[in-house]
């Protein structure tokens, strides 16, 4: 392994050149790229690299990045890029496309809020807009879970029982511009996990087919069902890339949702990006202090594990949603996920925070405060959106 | 008119466009799409199609008119998306032609800005417009290539505006060709489709493409109706090199105007003088018969 000090854009840019790389003896890599803050520094690196066989494309949209992404993986080259908050908007007819025609296209986006009014801080907003496009999404806690799930990503999203675009996202600057030490693998390790890529049903000129005409409403819902169940086939895929990646690599990559210090909790606080790593330490005071609590890192948002997230709370009764979102007249997008999964335990308080908007603070005072808040409930109310003094109109 | 199909075994893939697309009758794409075919001989193109009457023509999934590969792209995309295609065929050291075929609304308007950077760029990639001048899966609509004074179901009064002119614009990007093609002209039009696919870059046809429907012309006339178009000047025959040197293909006949705008009602019952039209045509000749002289370009060989 190379250890280095890397910012979390560095690291993602090091991640996807060595996926890219790995393919050289297949049909090589090929992207469209366009920048926009914080993730601009990813696609620097990516129209940088000296590629064996690949060829990147400095487009003048998003829209246009995602498209030509969309050509290269038809024409059977692996294929990534990255954007952020309106790129990834600007850019959303083809996200939907790139997971309709079942691409293996990997994205890394640098989250942001979704202006304007502008503000390039972060939030979960512009990835959790695209939930209900075909693809997976991963939320990463730190720079090693990014470089660990990029890679992991495209081992996934190419499996044959997957075939789906993988979005693998960090909170900008955050994760983007901060700096911390990474195990980046050497390449000939990323070679033996990441297997040549060949996509069976690639545009090919001896067997000329026809790629997204029209479709009456039959086809078009088994088409729907297709994906479904590629959806469905991601928890075992992900087991087996998940185990691979500890062989190959020598260490275990995070999974769907991972918990900790579920046990014994009576109290349980779900988060996902950065928020994470806060919560963990807010929750390590606390017990040992003697408070039964403990937290669940969401990492895999879709598809969405209804019966995992239900096993890693375990059997604590009151759970607090951390959403580094906000769906306007419905609340937290996560939280709507969670009590979901939970309708069959009534039992369990479960209560929405709206945190860390546009880049707002999410540091262990505001984690106390959301928790103080919680102790004091004896049943859900509508989401809440801290800290109170910024939310009080 | 000559046998539009190969002669039998002089073929070794499988044609272009099958029998049983959903094309309407008269529909330019039709013929255009054969003689396409014609011009490339053995070679199999790999066609990007983005949303347009010709992401339709195949008809609906799982049978397929297109006997070459299809990529079906959003509307604005297809130059993006052929530029991946491009860029991975290049890779791998295949040589088989990238080739958009869009219709007008994903060219003049919607995807503009995604083909001006294609072009920008000078991907390897063949552009080819089939320009109905309308919007023509949504029924009927106006786009930026509809001529002044054609009626359509957002210029119920006619189009007040000028037709765009795009070659001129695509040519300002100094792509390797840029030409426009008649489906009146068969030699000359397979003439430049197999000059365009023996160069390298991005290079742009527009053929002009009749719409019986939008046109609210007779399906049998649409032959008819590009010779007029040709002949009025109203649709220029005509060649751009490197975006600097040009040569002229046919030269207006200033009689064939009225007969054009006759024979197609969307011109009927409107406010358009003929004589207007007359002189936005003069001005666009005069125009481009100055740049021709200025600078030309050599004669066509072979």
């Amino acid at each position: 392994m190379t250890r280095a000090v890397l910012t979390g854009n560095q690291a993602a840019g090091r991640a996807l050149v060595a996926a890219g790389e790995a393919n050289r003896d297949a049909r090589g890599c090929c992207g469209g790229c366009y920048p926009i803050t914080p993730q601009t520094e990813i696609i620097e690196h990516v129209m940088g690299a000296g590629f064996s066989k690949g060829s990147f494309v400095a487009v003048e949209s998003e829209h246009s990045a995602m498209a030509v992404c969309i050509g290269a993986s038809f024409a059977g080259a692996r294929s990534f890029t990255a954007s952020s908050s309106n790129g990834l908007l600007y850019m959303t007819e083809n996200v939907f496309a790139a997971g309709l025609e079942r691409l293996p296209i990997v994205m890394v986006v640098a989250n942001r809020t979704v202006g304007p009014p502008w503000n390039i801080w972060a939030d979960h907003g512009d990835s959790l807009a695209l939930r209900d496009a075909p693809w997976l999404q991963l939320y990463c806690d730190s720079h090693q879970d990014l470089v660990d799930t990029i890679l992991l990503a495209f081992r996934v999203a190419e499996d044959p029982r997957v075939l789906l675009p993988v979005m693998v996202t960090q909170d900008g600057f955050l994760l983007s511009h901060t700096s911390m030490v990474v195990d980046l693998p050497p390449q000939e390790l990323v070679d033996a996990y990441l297997p040549p890529l060949d996509l069976a049903l690639r545009a090919r000129t001896d067997h000329p087919r026809t790629y997204g005409q029209l479709m009456g409403p039959r086809e078009t819902q088994r088409h729907r069902q297709e994906i479904q169940a590629a959806m469905e086939r991601v928890p075992e895929v992900l087991d087996e890339a998940g185990a691979e990646f500890a062989r190959v690599f020598g260490r275990r990559p995070r999974g769907a949702f991972e918990a900790e210090y579920t046990a014994d909790a009576d109290t349980v606080l779900i988060a996902a990006g950065t928020t994470v790593s806060t919560v963990r330490r807010v929750v390590e005071a606390r017990r040992s202090a003697g408070e039964k609590i403990g937290f669940v890192q969401l990492k895999l948002f879709r598809p969405f594990l209804r019966d995992d997230l239900v096993r890693a709370i375990g059997g604590a009764r009151r759970v607090a949603v951390l959403d580094r979102d906000h769906s306007p007249g419905s609340g937290g997008i996560m939280w709507t996920e969670i009590a979901t999964s939970l309708r069959e335990r009534p039992e369990v308080l479960l209560q929405d925070y709206i945190v860390g908007l546009g880049g707002g603070e999410v540091d262990p005072p505001l984690i106390e405060l959301v928790l103080d808040d919680f102790a004091g409930r004896e049943r859900a109310e509508a989401p809440v959106f801290f800290p109170r003094e910024v939310a009080t109109p | 008119m000559t046998t539009l199909l190969p002669e039998p075994g002089t073929r070794t893939r499988p044609r272009l466009l099958r029998p049983d697309s959903t094309n309407c009758p008269g529909c330019g794409m039709s013929l255009g799409l054969q003689w396409l075919d014609e011009a490339l001989g053995a070679t199999t193109p790999t066609l990007v199609i983005p949303a347009c009457c010709a992401a339709v023509t195949p008809g609906t999934f799982p049978a397929s008119a297109y006997g070459v590969p299809a990529v079906e792209t959003t509307f604005a995309s297809s130059a993006a998306v052929a530029s991946g295609i491009a860029r991975v065929r290049e890779l791998n050291g295949e040589s088989d032609p990238t080739l958009c075929w869009a219709g007008d609304g994903g060219t003049y308007d919607i995807g503009m800005a995604t083909l001006s950077a294609a072009a920008e760029r000078n991907e390897d990639v063949l552009y080819i417009c089939y320009d109905n001048e309308i919007y023509g899966n949504t029924g009927g609509q106006r786009s930026g290539a509809t001529p002044t004074g054609a009626r359509t179901s957002t210029t119920p009064r006619g189009k007040p505006e000028a037709k765009k002119d795009i070659v001129a614009i695509m040519a300002a990007h100094r792509i390797p060709y840029a030409a426009t093609l008649s489906l009146a002209h068969r030699d000359d039009f397979l003439r430049k489709v197999k000059l365009a696919l023996s160069l390298r870059g991005f290079r742009f046809l527009l053929m002009l493409s009749p719409c019986p429907a939008a046109w609210k012309s007779e399906p049998s006339e649409s032959v008819e109706l590009v010779r007029l178009a040709v002949a009025s000047g109203i649709f220029p025959l005509y060649e751009v090199f490197d975006g600097r040197r040009f040569r002229i293909n046919a030269r207006p006949d200033d009689t064939s105007l009225d007969a054009y705008l006759d024979r197609q009602r969307r011109f009927a019952s409107i406010a358009l003088a003929a004589d207007d039209l007359r002189a936005q045509i003069k001005r666009e000749w005069t125009h481009l018969d100055e740049l021709a002289r200025a600078f030309p370009a050599a004669p066509p060989t072979g």
